[in-house]
């Protein structure tokens, strides 16, 4: 009887063990360090706009896939629940409940599973929600609630006290900024994951440990950024601020490290990437030195994201024995 | 300011159309006005089953050739093709209506599964791995290829069998399901009048002792129908017997004669003068589209097949 | 710093249970099934018949044509049949059974266990007796050896590169076999250097053995041009292209034949085989095989008449363990799954694997996230996620244009799928589509 048991398939016989809930809860946990930054600086309003942002997201990929797309629904593959964080730490922490869930709404309904689902979808969930929100309501996304070094873990959420980020005071002309070292852990206005630079070096550095991502988009982004501003800063001082200002402010490492490297929408090889990351780079910092927005990164992201498949058509990977 | 933007527009506009009507003179591609007609009257399904890419490059190829003769639309057949011979003004050749036949009949019953497959459910892809999941290396493999390969949705894996059936009112016989079968099984058979056929329903090669364990269903070239048939349509080659369709006259001798019932007949009224007692039980579930000769008694299969052969299996 | 190749690869788990177990010869069975085609071309043709008597390395059937082996008999007995049977290929093909009666060998072969270095045949000689024992690639891809050491014109061979790889997880046999027969191998290898005229031999081993490579090296320093190369371990190494770029630095281009650079590459089985062949006057009608699994109770390294049913090799090893889910011919990442363990051994049978039922089953699969690990992986610099929405949509310009055909289905990138997507089964079905369009465009 034992044969009749036999399984027959054709190899390799043996599997990695990787898989793709996996990838999606590796990236989650490199996104502690720089929730607990939030969670410190913002206190209960961060709680509240993760919370909801990733329930809603989860919910509305639930329900998608049980009633309209009828098929067994993925939530646990953490897909859906990274949308809602990376979606959460791209906006305010002072953000009405019902704006986050039409954002949830639609960087699942729309930017995801309107294409099919994980795998399909062309933009970035989270930034497609993201834009989509800054552009509806661009009052409520853009005021920050103003950060307070002393007090750790602040009970305020809609009703804490609004201030500026640093792009946008540059962009305003002001003068007096936070310095580099609040810059780098942290302590400045912003969206609520985007702040504290050290904190994303940390789970960008855990993502290269568990072999999630490669260093080439963010490492590639930021030095665009970076040589780009740094050129314009050399040309005129007084117009355009030094580089170091522009690679730490705003959501430039969020979005080197954690959106623009999102497999779905960046190119499949390490060439392509280059591109794309080279391409995300100039498109921020001319939006940044030149354009009305103050922040560019999310645009940038998304334009990029739409050229990717391009770029995979006609970059390909090193292929052996070609010189 | 309404005159300037007026004007300005309007000499927009007129610059485009001049530039569009130059490059529409210039480019112009001069077709065949008749190509259009004869796609009008083609059904458009794009099936392939002429042998070219599809409607249109047939339509094409019918206005160069000098006659119709070999240019079938399977899928309109003759009234199709009389269509597209009035508008060309040649002459239509007729052609025989035809319908694909799955060569197969190892049910699940009949065929014992051996092991499991745990691939990509595609018949290329197991076949060009193994034989298949049941002792039979020859059988149809179940997994689908032909119904992707079906335009028409006139072929289907029938669940309780494991086998691909044709539905043969939608069948167009445009034979994508003979080129997706990577077993060689599907075949365009002639339909025949009021669609009876008779034919082999298997393609097993391998010795009848053989065969026979892996599929009690299968033809296991024993030579009785050749040797029954009046009309010499049957040949028995590599241990499989097959019906020559051109000659056959319908007479169901040979499916008569079949140990094991793997002469299928379709269509054909019930006999009247069937012994009852050992061919009712399978019947009757298909008996509405087919009247096929239930499973035989295995003691007179056994009593066909070479003995000697028989032990050496057991042997081994 | 270790060599290497330098495109992808991949770690898997090694599992080698059975290192260092000694060799052990596995006495004939009753019965031997020889098949026809245990090697790639033309079928052999059968020489014997039916009640024939034979003897241990009687030919038994002889070359089909210039890509192809001869087969010689692996016990002595009666020719029951020549009958179609079940074999590796999970179909049923001719095959020749003998009744085994006593163990009676051919008066030629010499049977003595000394070492015979000398050899004073001409590189025509050597190649000739190669063919004449029916020797075939014996790492897996059985590819006819006679043929491999006579470069089509216009090409000269530089270096021979024995591959002593083993990357394979599970398998030991090569591992093994170097260090009972080390001698015995590089006295092969001075015979091959002789056969295809060259002076620098390079034997590839990589550094998970470092027992053999230390026992390797202190014997090649008495065998002048020998030299034994640590390489770092690395999937698929042992594929011809990567183990010729690990060795050499050199690529072989896209549709070129080794030879191209300069280099023949040999299983070190392969050498052993071509030493007793032409030393010792031995056809190839045995080889070792590893049988392994996490299962199985002692896993083993046996010595092993082909046409023996691997049935009878799980048996020496202990018994086919309870929820044995899946028997493979081959290591895990290429061997192939077999039907049945009556399935006889053949010449290029390197391993029987068993795997548990919990092994056995794949995960369900998903839609590609387009993460790129399988691109990263591919040894051949592919884009395998392409390759198979090629291959699934029939878009046979984009596949060869993305060169399928250079595909060495290592199974690196379904190894690496963290969506678990069969690439490899797919692009299997595109490449041999490729191929055949090629063909059929290059015979036109």
């Amino acid at each position: 009887m034992m044969e009749n048991s036999l399984y027959v398939s054709p190899s390799p016989h043996i599997h990695g063990g990787d898989s793709i809930s996996r990838n999606m809860y590796g990236v989650l946990i490199a996104l502690i360090p720089a929730f607990l930054v939030s969670l410190y600086y913002f206190g209960l309003g961060a709680l509240i706009v993760t919370l909801v942002s990733v329930v809603s997201c989860v919910l509305f990929e639930y329900l998608i896939q049980k009633f309209i797309m009828k098929k067994e629904p993925t939530i646990t593959d953490g897909s859906a629940m990274l949308t809602g964080v990376l979606l959460a730490f791209n906006l305010p922490s002072n953000l009405p409940v019902w704006i986050i869930i039409l954002g949830a709404l639609f960087a699942i309904g729309v930017a995801k599973m309107s294409f099919g689902g994980l795998g399909n979808n062309i933009v970035n969930p989270a930034l497609a929600g993201r834009v989509f929100l800054l552009i509806s309501f661009p009052a409520q996304m853009t005021t920050w609630p103003l950060v307070d070094a002393t007090s750790a873990f602040p009970l305020t959420y809609t009703d804490a006290e609004t201030g500026a980020t640093v792009l946008s005071l540059l962009n305003e002309g002001v003068k007096e900024l936070p310095s580099y070292t609040s810059m780098l852990i942290g302590c400045h206005g912003g969206s609520l994951g985007e702040v504290s630079a050290i904190a994303l070096l940390l789970g960008f550095a855990y993502m290269l440990w568990k072999k999630i991502i490669t260093w080439h988009i963010p490492v590639v982004m930021i030095a665009t950024v970076f040589v780009f501003t740094g050129i314009m800063h050399l040309v005129n001082p007084e117009a355009y601020a030094s580089p170091f200002l522009h690679i730490l402010s705003g959501g430039l490492m969020l979005g080197a490290i954690f959106m623009a490297t999102d497999y779905v929408t960046s190119p499949m090889t390490k060439k392509g990437m280059v591109i794309y990351a080279v391409g995300i780079g100039l498109l921020t910092s001319i939006i940044r030195l030149f354009g009305s927005y103050p922040e560019g990164v999310s645009f940038a992201i998304l334009i990029m994201n739409l050229l990717t498949p391009l770029i995979n058509m006609y970059v390909k990977p090193k292929h052996f024995g070609e010189k | 300011m309404i005159l300037i933007a007026v004007i300005s527009l309007g000499a927009i506009g007129i610059v485009g159309a001049l530039l569009l009507y130059g490059a529409s003179k210039k480019f112009e591609v001069h077709e065949d006005p008749r190509i259009g007609q004869v796609q009008e009257a083609l059904p458009g399904a794009n099936c392939g089953g002429c042998g070219y890419a599809g409607c249109a490059g047939f339509a094409g190829a019918c206005v160069k050739a000098e006659s119709l003769d070999g240019m079938l639309c399977p899928v309109g057949g003759a009234p199709v093709m009389a269509k597209i011979a009035s508008i060309l003004g040649k002459e239509a050749t007729a052609a025989e209506p035809k319908v694909a036949v799955v060569r197969c009949n190892g049910t699940c019953q009949a065929r014992p599964r051996t092991n499991t497959y745990d691939g990509v459910k595609s018949c290329t892809i197991a076949s060009s791995l193994y034989g298949g999941e049941t002792g039979c290396t020859f059988g149809c493999l179940g997994y689908g290829d032909c119904v992707k390969a079906c335009n028409f949705d006139a072929i289907h894996i029938n669940p309780e069998t494991g086998i691909a059936e044709v539905d043969e009112e939608k069948c167009t016989a445009c034979g994508a399901c003979v080129k997706a079968c990577p077993k060689g099984i599907i075949e365009l058979r002639k339909k025949g009048p009021k669609s009876r056929r008779i034919y082999v329903c298997c393609v097993n090669k391998d010795k009848g002792a053989v065969a026979r364990k892996a599929c009690s269903n299968a033809c296991i070239g024993c030579g009785k129908c050749a040797k029954e048939c009046p009309f010499g349509a049957i040949t028995v080659e590599n241990n499989v017997a097959y019906i020559d369709y051109t000659k056959c006259r319908m007479c169901r001798k040979c499916v008569a004669v079949c140990p094991t019932g793997a002469i299928h007949e379709l269509n054909f009224p019930p006999r009247k003068e069937q012994p009852a007692e050992s061919k009712a039980p399978l019947a009757e579930s298909k008996a509405q589209t087919e009247t096929k000769l239930p499973t035989h008694q295995p003691e007179a299969a056994q009593e066909t097949t070479s003995p000697i052969e028989v032990k050496e299996e057991i042997k081994k | 710093m270790l060599r290497t190749f330098r495109i992808g690869g991949i770690h898997p788990p090694e599992n080698k249970l059975s290192a260092g177990k000694k060799i052990t010869a596995i006495a004939a069975p009753k019965q031997v099934i020889i098949p026809l085609s245990q090697h790639i071309g033309a079928p052999a043709q059968a020489l014997v018949k039916k009640g024939d008597v034979v003897k241990v390395g009687t030919l038994l059937a002889k070359a089909g044509g210039f890509v192809s082996a001869n087969i010689h008999s692996s016990v002595s007995g009666k020719v029951n049949k020549i009958d179609n049977a079940l074999d590796t290929s999970g179909y049923r093909r001719p095959a020749i059974y003998i009744d085994v009666e006593g163990d009676e060998w051919e008066e030629s072969i010499d049977r003595s266990e000394t070492l015979v270095k000398e050899c004073n045949l001409s590189s025509k000689e050597i190649i000739d007796k190669i063919a004449e024992a029916g020797i075939v690639g014996m790492g897996g891809a059985t590819f006819p050896t006679q043929v491999k050491l006579m470069p089509p014109p216009g090409n000269k061979a530089e270096i021979l590169i024995i591959n002593a790889v083993e990357c394979e997880p599970y398998l030991t046999a090569d591992h093994e076999l170097m260090m009972e027969k080390g001698e015995q191998i590089l006295v092969g290898v001075t015979l091959l250097m002789k056969a295809a005229n060259v002076n620098k031999a390079v034997i590839g081993i990589e550094n998970n053995k470092p027992d053999a490579i230390a026992h390797m090296t202190k014997l090649a320093s008495s065998y002048p041009g020998v030299e034994v190369m640590p390489l770092k371990v690395k999937y698929p190494q042992g594929g011809e292209k990567q183990l010729i770029d690990a060795v050499t630095a050199r690529q072989v281009k896209s549709g070129a034949l080794p030879i191209s650079v300069g280099a023949i590459v040999q299983n070190v089985g392969t050498v052993y085989a071509v030493y007793e062949a032409v030393q010792k006057n031995k056809p190839l009608f045995e080889r070792v095989v590893t049988v392994t699994g996490k299962a199985v109770k002692n896993p083993s390294n046996f010595l092993v008449r082909i046409g023996t049913p691997i049935s009878t090799l799980i048996e020496a090893a202990g018994g086919i363990p309870e929820n044995t889910g899946k028997i493979i011919g081959g290591g895990p990442m290429m061997g192939k799954a077999l039907i049945s363990a009556e399935v006889p051994v053949g010449k290029g049978s390197s391993g029987v694997l068993l795997m548990t039922k919990e092994e056995s089953v794949r995960k369900p699969m998903h839609d590609c996230i387009r993460c790129a690990k399988c691109v990263s992986v591919c040894p051949m610099g592919l884009n395998p996620a392409f390759l198979m929405r090629s291959t699934v949509y029939q878009n046979w310009e984009m596949a060869e244009a993305d060169h399928i055909q250079d595909c060495i289905e290592c199974g690196s990138c379904s190894f690496t799928c963290p969506a678990n997507r069969p690439l490899l089964d797919q692009i299997r079905v595109g490449k041999a589509k490729v191929m055949g369009i090629i063909r059929s465009r290059k015979s036109k």
